[in-house]
């Protein structure tokens, strides 16, 4: 048999760098879901006041092109600022693997994608978003869908598992269709604290059961 | 570019490595015996083959107890499935019947077949599985109506080895006075399928899998079943499947018949008993999919949580070894098995099942070495996956 991918495919995924996670990193994200065939996690520290990543840390549930792309994206960005870290496409990533099968682009983008939110983490955390845009219920929306649903491995909008979102005045409510003591509950408050409580304008997260 | 050539195979529910001995039974009929069969008032080459093939023809048909004349050959499976589905109905149309009834964890060729086929005129019903696999034989009878012409159940499945209770089904079938079909693929020649005891009219068999040639399978048809041609042609195959005839075909799928027995099997399960214990025992969370006692001698599938499929098959293609997965990665379609979650799993669990088929030509140190290649590549993929982490 001769592989689908490319040599520099093949050796990413047999070595991959950058493998494993950082404790109390500066930035995290994770993208994807097991739903969707695949996850990855960034992790990342940065140097405060040079704006420099100096450790990236990355982990994949995937398939091979899922862990090459994110084996050769840490090492793309390892040594660049945030700024120059943030612009590194996907098309770069996948000419620097020296391509990828189409039917694969899905599960390479994520390891592109999940960078960029890492970078978006640490920007919330230090409060040094560049891009202030005042935080609306498509934004909510979309950062919810990032937690996964664990009875069925799709995110917690679609599963219809939140019921309902209010943002007022920097103050965000999360109210869930199951009671307080159903197995997952505090795992998902968590994760939808983990989600939100970084935006640069929402002062208080609160999640909400049923009675 | 690195080629591989794999030395350990355990995907033998997709394809079998054929037997020499197969081979040589073929031979003649390629280079000496080459003729079609003719009638007997042909050419001596032509009585030959014609020979050749009723006496292939009669070794499938003992093989199951049926009657010579009630097996038609085939281009394999796929074939047979689709002839079995779409002739009963196009023969049972002009008595209004339109419904056929199916289980949601068929081959392609059968769930396929069905999903076009509701397009069209046809009503299909898919009844659920449970957790090992096994159909819900009461809503089966349930579904049963006065339109129904054909329930078409897999005698096991291609991918988690689930043997159906087809005793069961077929009573069932007898007793409502509708034709039972069963995709016998994965089952044939590795258990006993006695067509004279068990209410089977239609069952499909295949070479592929059993160490014979590719390109030759069987319908087996109950004397007396109403079904239509669904190719048109010559009147090969008592005018049910036109064409000429694969002679050296079916020599060669009538001896790969000959050459599994009892004790080959019984070899098989051992061998696959010792597989499946090493991998649940040695390597920590995994579950076993299908039924834990009633599956096929040569099928284990195993999910292994926190990792995905085409990662664990890509490393084993890198040390030699070929098996499949249900991943959704690892398919054309990027679609995940739809056996795994017709078993009520969810994607995670599709993504990380292996489905290992073994044959009489696996070896016990093979499996020891599939086993400790498993162990570390596991342990690998479960150290970069962010999944484990939620424990």
């Amino acid at each position: 048999m001769s592989f689908p991918y490319s040599e520099k495919v093949m050796e990413h995924f047999k070595n991959p760098r950058n493998v494993g996670k950082i404790e109390d990193p500066d930035g995290k994200a994770t993208e994807g879901s097991p739903a969707c065939g695949d996850m990855v996690a960034v992790y990342i520290n940065v140097n405060k006041e040079t704006q420099v990543i100096e450790d990236i840390k990355f982990e994949s549930y995937g398939c091979a092109s899922n862990i090459a792309t994110g084996s050769v994206i840490t090492e793309m960005a390892k040594g660049k600022t945030i700024e120059e870290a943030k612009k590194i496409s996907w098309k770069e990533a996948t000419n620097e693997l020296g391509g990828l099968p189409s039917v694969k682009t899905h599960c390479s983008v994520l390891a592109v994608d999940g960078l960029r939110a890492a970078i978006k983490n640490y920007e919330e955390k230090q409060g040094i978003v560049t891009e202030k845009v005042p935080t609306d219920m498509d934004e909510v929306t979309k950062r919810l869908r990032k937690v996964m649903n664990p009875m069925s491995g799709l995110d917690i909008v679609k599963t219809s598992i939140v019921k309902d979102i209010k943002i007022d005045n920097g103050a965000i409510t999360v109210e869930l269709d199951i009671p307080d003591t159903h197995q997952f509950a505090s795992n998902l408050k968590e994760e939808i604290h983990e989600k939100l409580d970084t935006i640069w304008d929402i002062d208080s997260v609160t999640v909400k059961f049923n009675e | 570019m690195d080629k591989i050539t794999n030395s350990i195979y355990m995907d033998n529910s997709a394809s079998t490595r054929m037997d020499e001995r197969v081979l040589e039974a073929m031979r003649p009929y390629f280079f000496d015996k080459y003729a079609v069969a003719t009638s007997d008032f042909g050419y001596s080459m032509g009585i030959d083959a014609k020979q050749a093939l009723a006496e292939s023809r009669s070794a499938i048909a003992r093989s199951i107890n049926a009657g010579d004349n009630e097996i038609i050959f085939t281009s394999g499976f796929t074939e047979s499935n689709n002839l079995a589905i779409k002739g009963v109905l196009k023969a049972l149309k002009k008595q209004g019947k339109n419904h056929v009834i199916s289980s949601t964890i068929e081959d392609f060729s059968v769930r396929n077949t069905l999903q076009k086929l509701a397009k069209e005129d046809v009503d299909v019903t898919f009844i659920p599985v449970n957790s090992e696999g096994f159909v819900d034989s009461e809503k089966l009878a349930d579904a049963i109506n006065d339109k129904t012409a054909l329930v078409t159940v897999q005698t096991a499945n291609q991918e988690i080895g689930t043997l159906q209770d087809i005793e069961k089904i077929g009573e069932i079938c007898s007793q409502s006075n509708v034709y039972f079909h069963t995709d016998a693929t994965h089952a044939y020649k590795r258990i006993d399928i006695d067509v004279s005891e068990l209410n089977i009219d239609l069952m499909t068999m295949d070479s592929m899998m059993i160490h014979g040639p590719r390109g030759i399978g069987a319908l087996y048809m109950r004397k007396g079943v109403e079904l239509a041609k669904i190719m048109d042609g010559g009147y090969q195959e008592f005018d049910k499947r036109a064409g000429p005839e694969n002679i050296p075909g079916a020599v060669g799928f009538a001896k790969a018949v000959e050459l599994i027995d009892e004790k080959e099997n019984q070899k098989i399960k051992e061998m696959t008993d010792y597989l499946r214990g090493k991998l649940l025992s040695e390597i920590k969370d995994t579950t076993l999919n299908g039924s834990a006692d009633r599956r096929i001698p040569h099928n284990v599938n195993v999910t292994f949580h926190y990792v995905e499929g085409e990662s664990i098959t890509l490393h084993l293609d890198m040390r030699g070894i070929a098996v499949s997965t249900g991943s959704a990665c690892f398919s054309k379609s990027l679609e995940a098995s739809h056996v795994i979650m017709g078993i009520g799993g969810d994607h995670e669990r599709a993504h990380g099942s292996v489905r290992f088929t073994l044959s009489r030509f696996n070896t016990k140190k093979e499996i020891d070495a599939v086993v400790e290649a498993m162990k570390d590549i596991i342990e690998n993929l479960r150290r970069i996956s962010p999944l484990k982490k939620k424990e």
